[in-house]
């Protein structure tokens, strides 16, 4: 499978549903897409197109938490970035266990950092911090204060 | 009737090197499930990293890990340099490449030494730690450091190889070195009664690395072809004939045979490097890094570790995030420890050659009272106060050491 061929399969399947694609270079191409169409996109590339899931980056901003799934193409060097954003109000989102069994950990722990939950995740424990972590205090979240001493930590 | 037990191993066991816990629920002498709890190595460097200009990310991130301590660094400057598409100049190409190959050979080593350990065939462990020290010497001679080299930085690297010194490097690699690997090999590969312990047993299939998304030797010993050396290449990587080392059978033998294959690799990689190494500058001298998002990986010894980088226009990143290939590879325990004996579960756990300070990406806290007992602060200021006892000891007078110190040390 060629890049060609990448771009036109996931264009052609998913027709209307990309909401912003972003040809970046050679190697890096980025899909935003509606969060409720992540599952049906994460199937699609992961097992019909052969896709290795590479990891999950999530990023804080003022209203909304934003999701970057990669996935690699690794016979052509090629990384696929699919990115949803999931409101601070009502911060669900599906899980990919279903899909892949290599997603559960990173959802565990954009879970405890950023308070995304993920509906169907079968063990959302925390998987960094510690059991008696306060609830609705997310580290990687911008207005979470490093210095603040009453947490366990 | 089925009467299982659960077996509670870690956070702190004389056995391991780091800590972890496991809980192994075991049915006579079967494992049926595995609990894996980490976290007693979280460090928050991602937190940390952006507060941290680019230039002082790349020496946090080289304290990830103390073993793959170069391919941190490796996969950030990647993806800092994927931001503004910088070129890198080729001799500072060279000299990475030569870092992150050596590295893979040390750890390796390494790897082999532990294995060795826990299967109780301590001849092993001893031999492979004692041919590992030659590859930390050849790190003395390049970089002033056996671990931490610090060699990476955006644009280039932060030191130059002396050109007369590459005899020496060539001799300790191929004199000393490859004997050694040669040796490991017979003695690995040949042995009945390590094929007796090892071969089918933890067999990852080739079907749940790819659901699991494994990485690295991890891998390629379940015949999952994935090198992203290969895949994409970056530094000098396509400039040599180099073959990604394939198994089919998934066991830990398996494992085992694909890192010593792995080592004769790396040795070709650095054997070239060393040999075709261009003269010119070693630094693109970046002065400022463009907003945008930066993606970055290199094959570290345990699989591909990953860095995503996003960048604001300032000297230092809104969002770093740091995937260590351990991370991957640990969930599939699930699938390699369950129907195994108590026996065997160590050794297929030592398997995938965890790293857990890297899983977790510092900071000491009395768990009792909640209490800091060394900050980030004090840990540098302890630093500091043992090079100051250090340059004391050698003769250096009060003067001379807060000249070179900048302040006087109390």
């Amino acid at each position: 499978m060629d890049r060609t061929k990448v771009v036109t399969t996931i264009k052609d399947r998913f027709d209307g549903r990309i909401k912003r694609f972003y040809d970046k270079s050679a190697g890096r191409i980025y899909i935003d897409i509606d969060k409720k169409d992540l599952v049906d996109f994460a199937r699609l590339i992961f097992k019909d197109m052969g896709a290795r899931f590479n990891i999950a980056t999530a990023a804080d901003h003022p209203e909304e938490v934003e999701i970057m799934y990669h996935f690699n193409f690794d016979g052509i060097g090629l990384i696929v970035t699919v990115r949803i954003y999931a409101p601070k109000k009502k911060c669900k989102v599906e899980s990919l266990l279903p899909v892949m069994k290599g997603a559960e950990w990173i959802e565990r722990e954009i879970h405890e950092l950023f308070g995304v939950e993920f509906k169907n995740h079968p063990d959302m424990k925390p998987l960094l911090l510690p059991d008696d972590w306060p609830k609705n205090k997310y580290p990687l979240r911008k207005d979470y204060k490093l210095s603040s001493k009453q947490e366990p930590c | 009737m089925s009467h299982k037990v659960t077996i509670p191993r870690g956070p702190y066991h004389p056995l391991q090197e780091e800590p972890e816990f496991y809980k192994l629920i075991v049915d006579g002498e079967r494992v049926v499930d595995i609990d894996v709890r980490i976290g007693w190595n979280h460090r928050g460097i991602e937190k940390l990293s952006e507060s941290k200009s680019f230039d002082q990310s790349a020496y946090l991130v080289e304290r990830i890990c103390g073993i793959c301590s170069t391919s941190h660094p490796f996969a950030f400057v990647n993806a800092v340099e994927e931001i503004d598409d910088i070129k890198v100049p080729e001799r500072a190409l060279y000299i990475r490449t030569i870092t992150g190959e050596l590295e893979r050979l040390h750890s390796h080593m390494l790897w082999l030494g532990l294995a060795g350990h826990f299967l109780g065939y301590n001849t092993v462990f001893m031999w492979a730690w004692r041919y590992r020290e030659p590859i930390l010497d050849v790190f003395e001679a390049i970089s002033g450091n056996r671990n931490n080299y610090a060699m990476m930085k955006v644009g280039g690297v932060r030191r130059d190889i002396d050109d007369s010194e590459i005899p020496y490097y060539k001799k300790v690699l191929n004199d000393e070195l490859r004997p050694a690997i040669d040796m490991f090999k017979g003695a690995v590969l040949d042995d009945p009664v390590l094929a007796a312990r090892l071969k089918g047993v933890g067999v990852l299939s080739k079907e749940d690395a790819v659901d699991y998304s494994v990485l690295g030797p991890t891998a390629r010993a379940s015949g999952y072809d994935i090198d992203v050396r290969r895949d994409e290449p970056y530094a000098t990587y396509d400039r040599m004939k180099w073959d990604v080392i394939l198994c089919r059978e998934g066991d830990v033998f398996a494992k085992a045979v694909v890192r010593i294959l792995e080592m004769y690799e790396s040795l070709k990689i650095v054997n070239y490097c060393l040999d075709n190494l261009p003269g010119g500058p070693i630094d693109a001298n970046v002065k400022q890094v463009s907003p945008g998002d930066g993606i970055g990986h290199h094959e570290a010894p345990r699989g591909e570790v990953f860095h995503m980088v996003r960048c604001d226009g300032t000297n230092r990143p809104v969002r770093h995030k740091v995937r260590a290939p351990t991370f991957m590879n640990f969930p599939s325990f699930k699938k390699t420890v369950v129907g195994e004996t108590i026996a065997d579960a160590t050794i297929i756990l030592a398997a995938i050659d965890p790293c857990y300070c890297c899983t977790e990406r510092l900071q000491a806290i009395d768990h009792r009272n909640n209490k800091t007992v060394f900050d980030a602060q004090k840990m540098i200021h302890l630093s500091q106060h043992k090079t100051w006892d250090l340059g004391r000891t050698m003769g250096f007078s009060e003067k001379e050491l807060t000249e070179r110190m900048g302040r006087k040390i109390e």
